[in-house]
């Protein structure tokens, strides 16, 4: 990615506040975003939200590498309704890492959370309720990890609670 | 006597749906009753799971769009545009400007028609039945000017990415005008048949409140944050796709209840005509396909594009490794993480205002459960 260094005022005051925690600030097609160290994620997303006013966390997701020894990108999207501005939070963390829930920052996490933990198989730690969402709860397999084919499915468990045999 | 009798108030689990008329789909609803008071609830969600944004993985850039439309499939076109944003974005190329203005004239058109879809349901939830034969009456109107630009009615896959493929047909402009002068009278039309009916502020005033701070909480945004008094929308403070050339306001409202919510949607239907006459007199000239090579294949990085869907914020976050197939997709939809505030909205309320709650925040499952 041809992504350049991010400069602005808040992208040196976060360097300034949390100088160990930021890997990287950077802006690609207009687009800020910072990477921080795992653990740091919500200190950082409690001190944009207080005090920099980013209110609105606007999603969570992860892309998976399975090359890369950090395995997920774990992506928090962040918006400002005061300062009409955008912000990506990213951390890498290796398969079995355990993030820290954001629920306590922002409500709407809990739900986002469930989704990742669903299609990642990401825990985050904390987390008041960290079920499936949208796939059944006894379902085997994180479906969008690289490692999962687009046909693969549950087969047990197809052939249990659907009653086809073959499953597909 | 046994220690208990019938007659004690107990607190009772009741399971709405997945197969109930007016979950608007597939949404199931568990619900902890003390008597008629709602103590809790807990969605169940994922019965229309499919898998979207897998299939996105295993899909071209342009095989995925037609995908896009099976999500908020009464907003089609909001969702196509969303994608087709999204991928121009990583591609760094912008539509031409007559792409643009067509693309604003039928998003509109698809919210007038969605909002149509949402108060007739909403409407007949609430038990008046007049509203819903009216609004698929105008309903069917707007969806003819669909068929007849791109031949499909409900999913769409009208634009394309860098522009459009169909150029507009002879008298789109006509049809259109024709569609507004139909179709404000039929606003009024409406609002005098429930704006200040009894029954209808009855079951409505006061009914699901949510606050702007709850809102911000939940990351609720579209009409449900505008009627709690935040006057933000996407078209407006961040324009795309030519919005910012367009004049209209942001209704907003204070009590953020579902009768400010039904009075926000009214006035955003007649804020669409609005726009639709301004773009559709000034169609520019030129070319309606950006410069888009055969092969879509955008450099290595990422994006994220979020447009303002009838239902709320609908965001694209596209990551490109500099092949043909998207590396990954996430789609941002309104109606999953406004549905989060669902239970703070009801809590406490009485169980025939579930009904109410459910039908004003709009959602659709397709997109939810993705």
């Amino acid at each position: 990615m041809m992504a350049t260094p991010w400069e602005s005022e808040l992208a040196r005051e976060l360097k300034e506040r949390f100088e160990d925690a930021i890997v990287e600030t950077s802006t690609y097609l207009g687009q800020n975003f910072i990477v921080v160290k795992p653990g740091s994620a919500i200190p950082l997303l409690e001190y944009l939200k207080l005090e920099s006013d980013f209110d609105y966390l606007v999603d969570i997701t992860a892309v998976d590498w399975p090359k890369r020894a950090d395995r997920f990108d774990v992506v928090y999207i962040l918006y400002s309704f005061s300062r009409n501005e955008r912000l990506r939070l990213k951390i890498y963390i290796p398969d079995g890492y355990q993030p820290e829930t954001a629920v306590g920052v922002h409500l709407t996490a809990n739900w986002l959370e469930r989704e990742v933990y669903d299609m990642f198989g990401i825990e985050f730690a904390g987390h008041p309720d960290m079920r499936r969402i949208l796939m059944p709860d006894e379902w085997q397999g994180y479906p969008l990890r690289k490692d999962y084919g687009i046909l693969q499915q549950d087969q047990r468990w197809v052939q249990e609670n659907l009653g086809i045999e073959s499953g597909q | 006597m046994p220690d208990s009798t019938f007659l004690d108030s107990t607190e009772l689990v009741l399971n709405m749906g997945p197969q109930h008329p007016s979950t608007h789909g597939v949404l199931r609803v568990i619900l902890k009753l003390d008597g008629e008071k709602v103590l809790g609830t807990e969605c169940v969600i994922g019965y229309l799971h499919r898998g979207v944004e897998k299939i996105a993985e295993n899909r071209t850039y342009a095989q995925f769009n037609p995908y896009v439309d099976r999500m908020d499939y009464v907003a089609a076109v909001s969702n196509g545009l969303g994608y087709c944003l999204a991928v121009e974005k990583v591609l760094n190329v912008e539509a031409p400007p007559r792409a643009q203005a067509v693309r604003v004239i039928l998003t509109e058109l698809n919210r007038i028609a969605s909002h149509l879809l949402w108060l007739g349901t909403h409407a007949l939830d609430i038990g008046a039945i007049t509203p819903v034969f009216y609004c698929l009456r105008e309903r069917e109107e707007a969806l003819k000017i669909f068929e007849k630009y791109c031949g499909a009615r409900l999913t769409t896959h009208a634009f394309r990415i860098g522009g459009l493929l169909y150029e507009t047909y002879d008298g789109f402009e006509q049809d259109i005008r024709d569609f507004y002068a139909m179709f404000l009278p039929k606003v009024d039309e409406y609002e005098e048949l429930l704006t200040n009916n009894r029954i209808w502020k009855g079951r409505l005033v006061d009914v699901g409140i949510l606050s702007a701070d709850e809102c911000k909480e939940y990351g609720v945004t579209g009409p449900v944050l505008r009627a709690a008094g935040v006057k933000w929308d996407l078209r407006k403070a961040q324009p795309y796709s030519g919005y910012e050339k367009y004049d209209f306001d942001i209704p907003t409202r204070q009590n953020g209840d579902t009768y400010d919510r039904y009075m926000i949607r009214m006035e955003e239907m007649r804020q669409s005509v609005r726009i639709m006459r301004q773009a559709v007199e000034a169609i520019p000239e030129g070319p309606i396909m950006g410069k888009v090579g055969k092969v879509i294949k955008p450099a290595v990085g990422e994006a994220y594009t979020s447009i303002e869907a009838p239902k709320g914020e609908l965001g694209y976050y596209v990551v490109s490794d500099g092949s043909t197939q998207p590396y990954r997709v996430r789609v941002r939809p309104p109606s999953f993480v406004n549905l989060q505030a669902l239970d703070r909205m009801i809590r406490g309320g009485l169980v025939a205002d579930v009904v109410a709650v459910i039908g004003t925040l709009d959602i659709v499952l397709g997109e939810i459960d993705r």
